[in-house]
């Protein structure tokens, strides 16, 4: 937590808990990582398809359909 | 801070994953099941060779779906993490584990049900392979675009709460949000595919199972989310240095 932060809220027990300094990074790189697991549940083999052949695609087909994703 | 979080938020996922599975297993694979019949119903009707699957349907419905449910919770899980790290103390003054409730209630209504209005949930053999790309596209579409209606209905709330009051200004951040949801309703085209004598009580009870799954998941995240964060932001040594200000006050 950033000291920024933390004087801010000196005093005050509900307050932002991260800076959006501290939140850029894990944003970028988690939200891509999270973003490509999506991905590959519910898009792979469609619009888009990044592993050859479909086995990912047949592998968690019945989730991407169960879970609302557009297929077949 | 946010790092622990993130850890959490994940392996909170994965814990929704494992109960959306059990959901998924109960109530929505019978459909499934149903549907896929219904295809190869259709498809030796046409005189058609049976398509050979790659991965054996037993696989598909159990570790295939243990594995696509596991994976967007700990997706969903993940991401909820990071908005709860942006969202805590700076949306509302709500403690820890109502605002985790409150988020996952407003993620589920957001990212599942309010675009399930315009574009459901679909059972096997419901959809044109040739227009996956389209519907996809318009899916996302549907999904950002609640999203960002729902956060500039939370603008509106805030901005004019003093101006209006809060009770009429939380009418005008609703009536804002249905507007801009209904507008993208009317413009974006419909998707009408299901195939004809395509039985209707299967495809009410996928959709019903779709839904209960998505349920399950945002429920699991947003009330274990809030237990193990609360832990987490009680004892941050900021926090307990703002306490302690706040008492010597
Ligand atoms: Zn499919």
């Amino acid at each position: 937590m950033s000291e920024a932060v933390a004087e801010r809220n000196a005093g005050v027990v509900e307050g932002p808990i991260a800076s959006p300094r501290e939140l850029m990074p894990y944003a970028i790189f988690a939200g891509v990582v999270l973003m490509m697991l999506v991905y590959f549940v519910g898009a792979e083999e469609g619009a888009l398809s990044l592993i050859g052949g479909s086995s990912v695609h047949e592998l968690v087909h019945d989730a991407r359909h169960l879970l609302g994703f557009p297929c077949h | 801070m946010v790092r622990s979080l993130l850890i959490r938020g994940m392996l909170v996922g994965l814990l929704a994953g494992v109960l959306a599975f059990a959901f998924a297993y109960a109530f929505g694979e019978p459909q499934v099941q149903h549907a896929i019949d219904f295809e190869d119903l259709m498809a030796a009707k046409a005189g058609a060779a049976h398509e050979h699957a790659l991965i054996s349907r037993g696989t598909q419905r159990t570790v295939g779906l243990l594995i696509g449910t596991v994976a967007m919770g700990v997706a969903l899980g993940g991401m909820f993490a990071l908005v709860f790290a942006y969202a805590y103390g700076r949306v509302g003054s709500f403690g820890v584990r109502a605002t985790s409730a409150l988020l996952a209630l407003a993620a589920y209504v957001t990212i599942t049900l309010v675009p399930f209005t315009k574009y459901p949930a679909s059972p096997p053999s419901v959809g044109n392979a040739d227009t996956i790309d389209r519907r996809t596209l318009l899916f996302f579409a549907m999904i950002a675009i609640t999203v960002l209606a729902a956060i500039a209905a939370g603008r509106v709330r805030r901005e004019y709460a003093e101006r209006l009051g809060p009770w009429n200004a939380a009418i005008a951040a609703g009536a804002v949000f249905v507007l801009v949801v209904a507008a993208a309703q009317l413009i974006l085209p419909a998707v009408h595919e299901t195939p004809a004598g395509f039985p209707a009580d299967v495809l009410y009870r996928f959709r019903l199972a779709s839904l209960g799954i998505s349920a399950t998941l945002w429920l699991t995240i947003g009330l274990a989310f809030g237990a193990t964060a609360e832990r987490l932001v009680a004892a941050q040594p900021g926090r307990a240095r703002a306490r302690r200000a706040g008492a010597a006050a």
